[in-house]
């Protein structure tokens, strides 16, 4: 891709107007598959919204149109599908929360077995279908190898059932089951997974972060992905605009202050070991990221608790030196 | 051809010439002997183009068969006890669904305790999950229901439990004739799903249904179970006229005829009973024999039969606890209205025995009119254990604020 200088916003994400037509975004292309429509009911600024609809229009053209896809219960089954309407022009199926994995693992099998293992099979999730509830049949897919690619898009949090708190929820954040009341400052620190992490332990053949902040990133990891066989696991950052307490013009912008700040390292991994991370061109303390979140606004308040802020920074920092984050560092 | 093979060999030996595009299995006893059979059948290449998942739970057995079968494939799974409840927010799922998934369940208690001898507990448990429930009487019936419930799913797109008594049938080796590849292939033609995952002609599929249609969508899955009264009666009879042999249909009788007090039962104790039947009528009793081989959906069609009798004997292996029995509810809500007496009777509850001692007794308690008609009477209950523990929990009980 071409070396582009836009330091104005800190990032090496650039407009595709920029770019050689070549090195545009699939999104950008009049042939783009439209996985799913516009009309359907997710709210304005949902990130998991556009996490989607880049991931597998990227896979759709990966694919050549041969795809189908599995989707858990959350989010984005219930704003995408309210019968009579569907948004999906892809081949989909829902069957239950914490199953998705399964569902894809049997879907492959069975075409495979039928010889119509042309088609590749893409499962997504939310965080609670994938870190929570659907871990154990991931796991089971992960360990097997079976050849589907699981998309996580995780907004942190059961925003579908009116947010309360995850295993993906940060530290410190309020939702309606960690609210800061009494002595508790929000989400318990020293709780939560990473699963990019607990995949790569599987020594899957492909593990890797993204977010809706760099789609050019999530496109090409995808097209990766997708290249590939074997079980293969993308998590994507997808800020909630209802569940953060952020404004919906600010989707893009907080998930690239999560990247910036350090709070969520955006890596890439082949066979159990980082090949590649997403370098932070302009550090940004977490407390810009924290800032625009209603859900760390106990943290910034009359007294507010600088002491979580500076814990959160910390946080990142391990981050920022764990996976070599800054521009300069050997990775 | 008949030869000596036991009960699970037999089961997997005919899945696999169902010729299943996946079988996803999770152990858990009684049912191993089924899923080990059908891992060497696959790795010896003797089940076709079957792929075998070696799945984390019962709950991923499941739902790696509703993604097989809603990739048009032929899907089938096995498991009991603990492990049919384990997926059981997959089974009303993958008959909302329609996918015609396959299941031998080989019966076992559900703990606690912990138990992993047979009864009904299991299945009956999941009776309104809108799965087809057959339940074999033999060795020999739980291999044929296997070829029917695969023509019977298929032809309805409503998944079906074959039940097989935990041990008593699965590990029980003896004489069966096991369908060979042509019949079977005459009974199963290929698996043609109802809709399927095809980038040809992408369709959605669990889709979220509100207020407006949920109604409608259960009135219909309510209408397609009874459908299946006539289609299983339809599909034993096509078995009949391929293998000459009879298995399977909604009941079974036996010396019903002028049968004054009649025993209502399923699973493997129907053999047992039979016996005594036999002996009692030599005795110069009027009693006979209901086999229930389709117990969901209900064959009502029993009522003409039942209604003949003045008592019936409903024999369960499983306990609804607080209300008496399912099988024994079915039965009295099919006889409303008529004079017959029902008794409602748990017996061989966790791998206790049936033995012929203990049905003689109630056919003549019952046509002496010494079994209770008002409550349900457990029958092989170890009445001073119990009433020493009952004691004992009596004196430590609290009552009230």
């Amino acid at each position: 891709m071409t070396e582009l200088k836009l330091y104005q916003v800190g990032t090496f994400a650039a407009g595709n107007r920029l770019l050689d037509p070549s090195q545009r975004t699939e999104q950008s292309h009049a042939g783009r598959a439209n996985s799913i429509t516009s009309g359907h009911r997710a709210c304005r600024g949902c990130g998991e919204a556009l996490g989607a609809r880049v991931v597998l229009d990227a896979a759709m053209r990966a694919s050549a149109g041969r795809m189908v896809t599995v989707n858990a219960t959350g989010c984005l089954e219930v704003f995408s599908t309210p019968y009579p309407e569907s948004a999906w022009r892809v081949p989909w199926l829902h069957s239950l929360f914490g199953n998705a994995a399964a569902v894809a693992s049997g879907v492959a099998a069975s075409l495979q077995a039928q010889g119509r293992d042309d088609i590749r099979v893409v499962a997504q999730a939310g965080d609670g279908g994938t870190v929570d509830i659907g871990i154990g049949c991931l796991s089971g897919m992960f360990e097997r190898n079976d050849d589907v690619l699981f998309v996580c898009y995780d907004n942190q949090g059961y925003m579908n059932t009116g947010v309360q708190r995850s295993g993906a929820t940060p530290a410190a954040a309020s939702t309606a089951t960690t609210r800061p009341v009494g002595s508790r400052v929000g989400n318990a620190f020293g709780t939560g997974k990473s699963l990019p992490v607990i995949a790569m332990a599987h020594e899957l053949p492909f593990v890797a972060t993204a977010t809706v902040a760099d789609l050019h990133d999530l496109e090409r990891k995808v097209v990766t992905a997708m290249g590939m066989h074997g079980a293969r696991y993308l998590h994507v950052l997808v800020p909630c605009p209802l569940g953060w307490g952020t404004s919906s013009a600010d989707t893009v912008r907080v998930a690239r202050l999560a990247v910036e700040s350090g709070f969520f390292p955006v890596f890439e991994a082949h066979d159990g070991e980082v090949t590649d991370v997403g370098r932070i061109r302009r550090q940004v303390p977490v407390a810009d990221y924290l800032r625009l979140q209603a859900r760390f606004a106990h943290l910034f308040g009359e007294p507010g608790h600088p002491d979580v802020v500076a814990r959160l920074q910390r946080q990142a920092d391990r981050s920022i030196a764990h996976f070599g984050l800054l521009e300069g560092e050997p990775s | 051809m008949l030869r000596q093979v036991e009960g699970s060999r037999a089961v997997a030996e005919t899945v696999a010439r169902c010729r299943p595009d996946v079988v996803a299995a999770y152990p858990i006893s009684p049912q191993t002997h089924i899923v080990e059979a059908l891992s060497d059948l696959v790795a010896e290449g003797r089940a076709g183009r079957c792929r075998f998942l070696m799945v984390e739970s019962e709950f991923g057995a499941m739902s790696a068969c509703i993604g097989a079968s809603a990739a048009g494939g032929r899907a089938y799974t096995a498991t009991a006890s603990q492990g049919l409840l384990f997926m059981a927010e997959a089974l009303p799922n993958a008959s909302g669904l329609r996918l015609p998934i396959v299941m031998t369940v080989a019966n076992r208690a559900l703990g606690a305790p912990i138990n992993i001898w047979n009864d009904h507990s299991d299945a009956m448990s999941q009776r309104d999950a809108g799965w087809i429930q057959l339940f074999a009487a033999s060795n020999q019936e739980a291999v044929d229901l296997h070829v029917q419930a695969f023509a019977v799913a298929e032809s309805l797109h409503v998944p079906v439990m074959v039940n097989m008594d935990g041990f008593v049938l699965t590990h029980a080796v003896e004489a069966i004739d096991v369908p060979d590849q042509e019949q079977v292939d005459a009974l199963l033609p290929p698996f043609r799903p109802l809709h399927v995952l095809d980038p040809e002609h992408p369709v959605t599929i669990g889709a979220m249904v509100g207020p407006e249609a949920f109604t409608e969508v259960k009135y219909l899955e309510a209408r397609r179970q009874l459908r299946a009264l006539d289609v299983v009666g339809e599909v034993a009879e096509r078995f009949h006229d391929v293998t000459g042999r009879r298995s399977g249909g909604l009941t079974s009788s036996y010396r019903l005829e002028d049968a004054d007090v009649v025993l209502v039962g399923l699973g493997s104790l129907l053999g047992t009973a039979a016996d005594v039947v036999d002996e009692l009528r030599d005795q110069g009793m009027a009693v006979g024999l209901l086999g229930v081989s389709c117990f969901r959906p209900w064959p009502f069609e029993v009522r003409d039969t039942l209604a003949r009798a003045s008592r019936v004997v409903v024999l369960n292996r499983a306990v609804s606890v607080g209300a008496g029995t399912v099988l024994g509810g079915d039965v009295r809500l099919t006889l409303a209205g008529t004079p017959v007496v029902v008794h409602d009777v748990v017996s061989g509850l966790g791998g206790r025995p049936v033995t012929r001692d203990l049905l003689r007794r109630l056919l003549t308690d019952a046509a002496e009119g010494r079994l209770s008609d008002h409550e349900l009477v457990f029958a092989d209950l170890d009445e001073s254990l119990a009433a020493r523990a009952l004691e004992s929990e009596l004196d430590h009980e609290e009552v009230g604020p």
